[in-house]
């Protein structure tokens, strides 16, 4: 679980974060959405602790994320996993040396060990026998599958995804978050996705919260959607004339 | 309301720029202001964790790229150094008392004390320099360095130590052979042509040599590995936005790499003949 309280954050005199206070939870796929500017990877990065907050503080369970000293903070990172917008894989490494990483940089296993963690979890991605490739030579969506799995080669607690789905076709936009909730159920950790995509808002939301111009203000789950009568939300997701047209068709049946 | 404590560089205190609106302070407080976050960033890249194989992995890495990647541009530029050296010389000393073996006495020394380590440094600015502020100012933009931070990488060390104990062994080798080439050329462009003898040459080349300028070339070089990758690592680690400022990063590592090079050449040289 990790819980942020009062979390202000201002560039200068512009307010990016008022006072957010939320709850993500263990086990559940958390979603943070909103439009471009709301604040989105602002918090994201406040909860990972790469931009400092002006005020508030991030909860780890029951850890104050703010109140550890640089070698906690460098130990609790080893339970953290993060998929980046870009995936962020290291160019001159290969797919097999890129998920290997973490592993060589933090764990005394031997070669042996570090291979079997990495083809099981290029497994867990789907993706086997590719480890011997730089990722100029595979696919957008092949990468993101390889951050992932350089996500989750440490078994983290806490995974953060920063725009898993941008730039990717719908139907691998689906395995991607289908195997974000998959992984995320199965270890039973907590994980948190900054999302555009109103598809994954659908499918995976669990729970969700809404930033508009750095409030929080709306939460709930993709289930509480549909119903909801704040007008954020309904603006939000059902931004087009066709998905406005879909949710009253939704509306119609499920009376 | 908690307010979160921020790590502030000292010199950023000291030196609050609000404190100081006058344009002309300006200069030099960004300059102090940098200098801190500079000095900063060295001692964070002094801490761990680190795993030694992995650094001596990326150290050879480096040292491959800074050393091998180098040899043929530094011994080009070195050879012509002397060859120009020995035949402007050979013109300036035609028709003057001073005997002809001077010659080669001159290009020696001037290769050792100061072309040899100033010329290649200032040229290795541009070469390695650049190449570094672009390499992990890259890192940077394409958020390589941000997954390292997450996974619990001290990224300074990881970056910046390894290119600089592989900076801090090449160099001076780099140097060493320049020196030597250098020497050569100048035998190679003015004996054949018979500007001077090779006996005149060679006899010129044992005359009055110290040791000690031997050490003073080292010494440079050694500060001057130093300056040329710390200070465009500092400028690439710092790098914020996009190509252009990626770019500018790449620029002024450069220069003020080529700046501090020349500045710290003349206190060397001051501290040690003095």
């Amino acid at each position: 679980m990790i819980r942020v309280e009062k979390i202000y954050k201002q560039f200068g005199d512009l307010e990016v974060l008022k006072d957010i206070n939320v709850e993500f939870e263990r086990g559940k796929t958390n979603l943070i959405i909103g439009r471009s500017g709301a604040g989105k990877t602002v918090l994201l990065k406040i909860l990972i602790g790469l931009i400092i907050p002006t005020s508030g503080t991030v909860f780890y369970d029951d850890t104050d994320f703010y109140k550890l000293n640089k070698k906690q903070i460098r130990k609790l990172r080893m339970e953290v996993g993060m998929l980046f917008q870009a995936s962020a894989l290291f160019d001159s490494y290969t797919v097999e040396e890129n998920i290997r990483f973490p592993l060589d940089m933090f764990t005394n296993f031997t070669p042996g060990e570090k291979t079997n963690r990495v083809n099981s979890c290029l497994e867990k991605v789907n993706l086997e026998g590719v480890n011997n490739r730089y990722p100029s030579e595979i696919s957008g969506g092949m990468q993101k599958r390889v951050g992932i799995a350089r996500a989750i080669v440490m078994q983290p607690q806490y995974l953060f995804c920063d725009e898993p789905n941008s730039g990717l076709d719908p139907k691998t936009s689906i395995l991607i978050d289908q195997l974000i909730q998959d992984i995320t159920r199965e270890n039973n950790i907590t994980t948190i996705i900054n999302t555009h995509d109103m598809n994954s808002v659908m499918e995976i939301g669990e729970n969700i919260i809404l930033l508009q111009d750095g409030h929080l203000v709306w939460q709930g789950s993709s289930g509480d959607v549909l119903s909801a009568d704040n007008g954020i939300i309904q603006n939000f997701i059902f931004a087009s004339p066709f998905l406005q047209r879909l949710k009253k068709l939704a509306l119609e049946n499920s009376s | 309301m908690r307010v979160v404590s921020k790590e502030i560089p000292i010199f950023a205190i000291i030196i609050n720029k609000s404190l100081f609106p006058e344009p002309g302070f300006y200069m030099i407080t960004n300059f102090i202001y940098h200098f801190g976050r500079y000095v900063m960033l060295l001692g964070q890249s002094l801490g761990g964790p680190r795993k030694l194989n992995i650094y001596f992995r990326e150290t050879i890495r480096h040292m491959m790229d800074i050393g091998i990647g180098s040899i043929i541009i530094v011994a080009l530029i070195a050879f012509f150094i002397g060859a120009v050296t020995a035949v402007q010389f050979s013109y300036q000393l035609g028709g003057t008392l001073i005997p002809r073996y001077y010659i080669g006495y001159i290009v020696r020394d001037m290769t050792i004390i100061e072309l040899a380590p100033t010329i290649t440094c200032l040229v290795l600015a541009g070469k390695v320099g650049s190449n570094i502020a672009s390499e992990i100012g890259g890192m940077r933009q394409k958020e390589h360095i941000d997954a390292m931070e997450i996974m619990g990488v001290n990224t300074a060390s990881f970056l910046i130590l390894p290119r600089v104990i592989a900076g801090l062994t090449m160099i001076p080798l780099l140097v060493f052979m320049a020196a030597i080439i250098s020497i050569f050329g100048a035998f190679v462009a003015s004996v054949p042509i018979g500007l001077f003898s090779a006996d005149e040459f060679i006899k010129g080349l044992g005359m009055f040599y110290d040791p000690y300028n031997v050490f003073m070339m080292f010494v440079k070089s050694v500060v001057f590995a130093f300056i040329l990758i710390t200070i465009p690592a500092y400028q690439g680690y710092n790098v914020k936005g996009g190509s252009i400022e990626l770019g500018n990063a790449s620029t002024a590592a450069v220069v003020f790499s080529n700046v501090f090079i020349l500045l710290s050449d003349y206190f060397i040289a001051l501290l040690l003949t003095t």
